[in-house]
């Protein structure tokens, strides 16, 4: 399979009134086939969510290309949908509204009967049928956060972007939610690129684990294949040899050779 | 539950005794000051300290004598309809400039310097300029309520467009929402509870300018009935009246409350 997503020599700086630009990450190189699941990892303040940006086009890379089927990035489009940290449902909408407002604008040409059936699918998907008449104020962060990711998955996007999507989430919960989007996953078939902190969730989740080395200028140091079969089986893979030697890979790489001095 | 319930009305009834307490002393000190007793029985009719009969101001709030002459329902009424007339203007006027202020940052800077500088202007400055304007009392008392209550509904129509969050802002640019779209699916409900809170503080204002106004435009209307018994040295009336305005407005606000919080996502569940 070709590239499907491709990052070449993209760099990304902030102007800082008076100073000279901040330049966050550079010369970040990086091509993505269809149906992976990335994930990025790298210190806090790396540049993560620059480098997810950019790709969603909320915020544009000062030098260099991301190119999406052959198709040069320039803005936000719904191809590329995202699941932001903080879930970001519209509270005055329901679970339900807040997926039917995305569908409604995506698939604008879908009669009613279409569009709740849809809409109802991805409630399923998640698991929220029981929920979804209730309000995001009347949900537990979990739950938002499936909600979130259905919505971004009823558009029928080709990539999915997630910047920290279960930062927020204690560890139960957490895990619950790793293997929905894993199950998802297998059913639905989209490209998935996933910012985490956590060194087990990169490894169960992806195919390939991006590792940034610390800022400024920051970029890709390592690329790590995750050599797993799927489904994956977090208890199982505990004593898996690659699962292991993944997550020493990436402990090394963290706390090692671009382990960060303060904080 | 019940215990406070039982709380809630003893203890204002208790502030009341007081209140009637202190009443009774200024009265007792000030002369022809009316008594608490007499001024209810200005309001209500009975049999005066001086053993006159009389017909209380709120028997009968209903007649029309004249055009001049009309029970104190109607001047109430009358005052009610100018202060909605210039609480709607505001809100016609005052909502979309609001709107443009909170999403433009060029429209904030040039309308924030007058904003400021108007803001704090009494209705009593404004009045005798738009009477000479107008020449007019209703004309007169309306624009005031309008220029005086104008405020709250733009600072807060702003400061409600201003408070949407950057991520729903992102979310609506991820779904290539038009700038329409934005405006009624994002801004307008992240904005409406806003408008509303400057809808109460601007409808408050109202009532408070419209006393003001109509003592000073005279006619008909509950400011002006005040002040005419004032003139008639019915200073029993002018409590009541004092008494009055101070339960209308308590009215429209917890009217206006209503509806704000009707329209709050925050305060609403499902329907
Ligand atoms: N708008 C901006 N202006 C100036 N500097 C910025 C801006 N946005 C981000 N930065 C800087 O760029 C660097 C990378 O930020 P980014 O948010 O991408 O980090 P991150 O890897 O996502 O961190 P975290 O894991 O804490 O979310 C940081 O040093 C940050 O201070
Ligand atoms: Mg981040």
């Amino acid at each position: 399979m070709s590239q499907f997503l491709s990052l070449k020599n993209v760099e990304k700086r902030f102007p800082i009134p008076g100073k000279d630009d901040y330049i966050a990450v550079t010369d970040v190189n990086l091509e993505i086939k269809k149906n992976e699941i990335i994930s990025i990892i790298g210190h806090s303040g790396c540049g993560k969510s620059t480098l997810l940006n950019m790709i969603s086009g909320l915020d544009l890379q000062t030098e260099g290309s991301i190119v999406l089927n052959e198709k040069e990035i320039t803005g936000p489009g719904p191809e590329r949908a995202v699941v932001f940290q903080n879930h970001s449902l519209l509270p005055w909408l329901s679970v339900y509204e807040n997926i039917e407002m995305a569908v409604k604008k995506v698939m604008p040409k879908l009669n009613s009967a279409e569009l709740r059936e849809r809409v109802e699918k991805y409630v399923s998907m998640v698991n929220l049928d029981h929920a979804k008449d209730k309000m995001p104020g009347e949900i537990s962060g979990g739950m938002k956060q499936r909600v979130g990711i259905a919505r971004a998955l009823s558009i029928n996007p080709e990539v999915l972007l997630m910047d920290e999507p279960f930062g927020a989430l204690d560890s139960l919960t957490r895990a619950n939610l790793q293997e929905h989007l894993m199950r998802i996953q297998q059913s639905v078939e989209n490209t998935v690129i996933i910012i985490t902190h956590d060194i087990d969730e990169a490894v169960l989740l992806s195919d390939k684990v991006v590792m940034m080395t610390n800022g400024p200028e920051a970029t890709i140091g390592e690329i790590l294949e995750v050599n797993l079969e799927r489904p994956r089986k977090r208890v199982e893979l505990q004593h898996d040899e690659e699962y292991i030697r993944c997550r020493e890979a990436i402990l090394s790489f963290l706390y090692e050779k671009f382990a960060k001095e303060d904080e | 539950m019940n215990r406070e319930l039982v709380k809630r009305i003893v203890l204002p009834l208790l502030v009341l005794v007081v209140i009637i307490q202190v009443w009774s002393g200024i009265a007792h000190v000030v002369e022809d000051f009316p008594t608490p007793s007499d001024t209810y029985v200005a309001a209500f009719g009975g049999v005066d300290a001086e053993g006159d009969d009389i017909v209380g101001v709120l028997s009968d709030p209903f007649y029309v004598e004249n055009v001049d002459d009309k029970g104190l329902f109607w001047q109430i009424m009358e005052s009610l309809k100018r202060v909605f007339g210039g609480f709607a203007l505001a809100l016609i006027v005052g909502v979309p400039l609001g709107l443009l202020i909170g999403m433009s940052k060029n429209a904030q800077y040039a309308f924030d310097p007058f904003i400021q500088i108007f803001k704090p202007v009494s209705p009593l400055a404004w009045l005798p300029l738009l009477l000479f304007i107008f020449q007019d009392i209703n004309l007169t008392a309306i624009s005031t309520i309008f220029i005086t209550s104008i405020w709250p509904i733009i600072i807060n129509t702003a400061l409600g467009v201003r408070s949407v969050n950057e991520d729903y802002m992102n979310v609506a640019k991820v779904l290539q929402f038009t700038p329409m779209e934005k405006v009624v699916q994002i801004i307008l409900p992240v904005a409406v509870p806003f408008i509303f809170t400057g809808m109460r503080l601007s409808l408050g204002i109202a009532w408070l300018v419209i006393v003001a106004a109509e003592m000073l435009t005279g006619g008909i209307g509950i400011g002006f009935w005040i002040w005419d018994e004032y003139n008639n040295l019915a200073y029993h009336n002018i409590i009541i009246g004092i008494i009055i305005v101070g339960l209308v407005g308590f009215i429209l606000d917890v009217a206006m409350g209503k509806i704000a919080d009707y329209f709050d996502y925050t305060k609403k569940g499902r329907s």
